[in-house]
Order: structure tokens, then C-alpha cells, then sequence
């Protein structure tokens, strides 16, 4: 049976979760950082934790934003192949949710046209960075991201040779991190990809960031992993907003994906404490 | 406990500030970011009158989300420091005393800083609806052109930040991690 979806109800959704990602602190960054306040050892961290969930109530309150980089809107559409797509361009129907939601929203406009040129705002945000993948069923999965800048220009990807192995890679993660610092707003959310190509590493590294967070990782090997990683970098010392303390990272989740006989890429996308994302499965 | 300083700051306010402090700024600062920053030193290298006076001044780094009618101003934290350390030292020579970001800043930065008297503040980056709650009223002064990026006069009221660098070269960037930096990193 093929089930139609109108792409307008896609806009409408991208429009509300836009908003909703970027005024209302998800429930487990909340639970976070409500423990974190008990366990980080440095006063000055402590003071930044207590800042950022009285920070996450006024923005409740008052329907404000948490940040004011409320991102470039990365949206992920998850295809049931038994959906039909109808009443248009699907592309453009993404572009007009983050239109309204941004506009209609009081979302700030963060995105510009010509990088290297004029870099003109291109003044309600769009485009989004869409990425679409078909699945099995008749649903349709709408995940939006606002991904501010401060966090992304920090990510690195590097193409390791496979004798760097493990320990090459959680080095290369740890060392994205210590250079980071305070930059990316810790307490961070960290994002790798490991194997694949080069863009699926980076990929991966991003869409790991939909994780809820104190997630385990179903596969024994990547939790181990990821708490090494994790371990390693709360040693770094740069806590909460790179003032000094224990907690540095919120999480950290790995995908990873067969790769190539001579490669190993290695792919980390960094999300600040916010880590902003909502969904909804139509 | 912080303390209160009201802006213009005098070098005898700064040079009482220490890498660590929490201070709650009054009075009024502006905003400027890449764009203004480039346009600012584009007008200092070709001799032209700057829009504002810097003498005493605090900028802070910010690009803040457009008010709901009724509002003072948006969400309004801080944006990384960084990206503005080329065009830095040009404004502390013409008397700009004091910036507000977040991240740390190059070395001809921190030079700058102690040569001219100048500090560095940190706000918490991504408490932008509670640092919005501290800021009275807010008019765009110049560059309106640049839309989030154009140059606000903001008045602000207790607004909490803390001395990233002071005048003496300290860095809370480079000292808070020493602290709790573990050998298993």
C-alpha cells in the first residue's frame, strides 16, 4: 500500500521543530547538567552549569532562544519507500519550513550566499542542509538541527592510514577536543565517524549527534570506545565554557561503517552544550 | 562576589582586574562582530572618522536574534573571539578598554592588551535568553546595513562576566585547565 504525505505537512513540521529545537533545552541535556552541577569540582564550572539551566528556564519562559547563533538548519527526512510525495517540490518544501520558522520564529538569519564573495545574508536562512535517505515503511522521520558555528568550526575530519588504528583515532578525537578549548561551548556533545569514505565519515559524525545523551552504544566495542574517549578528554581540565573543571563532555558517540583496504577516516563533529535537535515521525 | 563596574572603564578600574574576577557591567557597550570589525579598520587604515568613540569603551562580540515585538532585543550571547583577533589591537590603540566573547585570543592579541590597558571578558557562550534579560535597551548606532551584524549601543544592567585576560598577561583560558588537567589525557 502506498501511503501519499502532502510536503506541505513536511514544512510545517520543519518550521515548528526549527523553533522548538531553538528555545526548549532537550530533557536530557537538562538531566545532564542538572548532575553535572553536583559533580563538577571547579567553582568557576559550577557557576557556568547553574547559568545554563536558569538560562534554559528564561528561554522556556519567555519562548527565547537559548542561543543567539540559532544555526544553519541541517534537516534529516527518513523516506518510508511506500510514501508518496506529493503536492510539490520537496527541497523547496524543507526551504520553506525553515523560511517560516526562522522568519515567523525570531530565529536569527545566519546563513550567507557566496562564501568567498559578497557573503551576503541570504535573510530567512535558507538553504537548509538536507540530507534524505529512503527506508522501509510508510513513515516519514523530520529531524532538525540547528547547528550553530562556533561548535562545527571546530570539527576536523582526518584520513588516517590504517596502521594509526585505534589508538590513532581516539588520539585524533582527544586532540579536535584540546584544541577546541573553550570555543565550541563546552560542555560538548562529540560526533565521530570512523571508516567509510570521506563524506560518510562526516556524515556519520554529525547524525551520531541525535543521540539521546547517557546512550549506550548497542555494540560493546563502540561503548568501550566511546567511554575511552570520553575518559580522555574530561582529563583535558577545560570544563564548563573552558573556564577549568572535570566535566568537558556531555557525551560521546561513534558510528562507524566499512571502509576502504587502504583508509581510515575519521570524522568529528562537535555540538555544544545546547545540542539542539528535534523530530517528529509522521 | 563580583564586582561592579560602570562603563566608560578608567585604567584605574583595569588595572584592578584580575584574570578570574566576576564583574557586573552598567552602562553602555556596543556590539560588533566580522563585518563591523573589518569596516571599522577598513575606515582606521584609510584615515576616516570612526562612527563611535572608542576612548574607554567595551565592544561586545554579539549577533543577536531579532526581538519579538515588545522586546528590548533577542537572544544575545556571546560569538567566538577569535575571528576578531586580526582587527583587535588596531581598536585598543585608539582606546578601546575593554571586549566581551568567549574563547581565547591570539598572542599579538594578549600582547595588545597589556600594552594598551586593555581586558578581555568572557560571557557564558550559549546563555544568550539569560544575558538578553540584562540588556535595558538597545538602538543600532551603525553599519544597519549588516543586519545581526550591524553596531548596537546596548544599555545593560549587572550584566555577569568574568576577566579571561587581564592586563598583567594572565589567561583563565591557560590557567582554569592547568588546574584539572589529568596525565591520562
Amino acid at each position: 500500500m502506498i501511503r501519499e504525505v502532502h510536503v506541505g505537512q513536511i514544512t510545517e513540521l520543519v518550521a515548528s521543530l526549527a523553533v522548538e529545537a531553538c528555545t526548549q533545552l532537550g530533557d536530557d541535556v537538562l538531566a545532564f547538567l542538572e548532575r553535572a552541577v553536583e559533580q563538577e569540582e571547579s567553582l568557576a564550572g559550577r557557576r557556568v552549569l547553574v547559568e545554563l539551566i536558569e538560562n534554559a528556564n528564561i528561554a522556556r519562559e519567555h519562548n527565547l532562544p537559548l542561543c543567539q547563533d540559532t544555526g544553519l538548519a541541517v534537516v534529516y527526512l527518513e523516506v518510508g519507500q511506500d510514501v508518496h510525495l506529493v503536492g510539490g517540490d520537496l527541497e523547496e518544501a524543507v526551504n520553506e519550513g525553515v523560511r517560516r520558522g526562522y522568519v515567523g520564529g525570531y530565529l536569527r538569519k545566519s546563513v550567507v550566499a557566496d562564501p568567498l564573495g559578497a557573503r551576503c545574508n541570504t535573510g530567512d536562512n535558507t538553504p537548509a542542509v538536507l540530507h534524505t535517505r529512503i527506508v522501509p515503511g510508510d513513515r516519514v522521520r523530520v529531524t532538525v538541527v540547528p547547528k550553530g558555528g562556533g561548535a562545527e568550526n571546530m570539527s576536523a575530519l582526518a584520513m588516517l592510514i590504517p596502521a594509526q588504528g585505534r589508538a590513532g583515532a581516539v588520539e585524533f578525537v582527544v586532540e579536535t577536543v584540546r584544541r577546541a578549548g573553550a570555543n565550541p561551548c563546552p560542555p560538548l556533545v562529540v560526533g565521530v565517524g570512523i571508516g567509510g569514505t570521506f563524506e560518510k565519515a562526516a556524515y556519520m559524525a554529525k547524525h551520531a549527534l541525535l543521540r539521546e545523551i547517557g546512550s549506550a552504544n548497542p555494540k560493546p566495542r563502540l561503548a568501550e570506545l566511546e567511554e575511552e574517549i570520553e575518559r580522555r578528554c574530561n582529563a583535558l581540565g577545560i570544563g564548563p565554557a573552558g573556564f577549568g573543571g572535570r566535566i568537558t563532555v556531555m557525551d560521546v558517540f561513534v558510528e562507524e561503517a566499512p571502509c576502504h583496504i587502504a583508509s581510515l577516516p575519521v570524522a568529528v563533529n562537535l555540538q555544544c552544550h545546547a545540542a539542539r535537535h528535534k523530530e517528529v515521525v509522521l | 562576589m563580583s564586582r561592579t563596574l560602570v562603563t566608560p572603564l578608567t585604567e584605574e578600574a583595569i588595572s584592578a582586574l584580575r584574570t578570574g574576577d566576576r564583574v557586573l557591567l552598567n552602562g553602555v557597550i556596543y556590539t560588533a562582530r566580522d563585518a563591523a570589525h573589518k569596516r571599522l579598520v577598513e575606515l582606521i587604515e584609510h584615515g576616516q572618522e570612526l562612527p563611535l568613540d572608542l576612548q574607554g569603551q567595551v565592544v561586545y562580540y554579539v549577533g543577536p536574534t531579532p526581538p519579538k515585538p515588545g522586546q528590548v532585543i533577542g537572544s544575545a550571547g556571546p560569538t567566538t573571539s577569535g575571528r576578531m583577533d586580526p582587527y583587535t589591537p588596531k581598536l585598543t590603540a585608539l582606546g578601546l578598554k575593554g571586549m566581551i566573547g568567549k574563547g581565547p585570543r591570539s598572542q599579538a592579541v594578549k600582547e595588545a592588551l597589556c600594552r594598551d590597558k586593555a581586558v578581555y571578558f568572557a560571557a557564558t557562550g550559549g546563555a544568550g535568553a539569560l544575558l538578553s534579560q540584562r540588556i535595558v535597551a538597545a538602538r543600532v548606532v551603525a553599519c544597519e546595513d549588516l543586519g545581526p551584524e550591524a553596531i548596537y549601543e546596548l544599555r545593560v544592567k549587572d550584566f555577569p562576566v568574568v576577566v579571561v585576560n587581564d592586563i598583567y598577561g594572565g589567561d583563565l583560558y591557560v590557567e582554569g585547565p592547568m588546574k584539572y588537567r589529568c596525565s591520562e589525557s
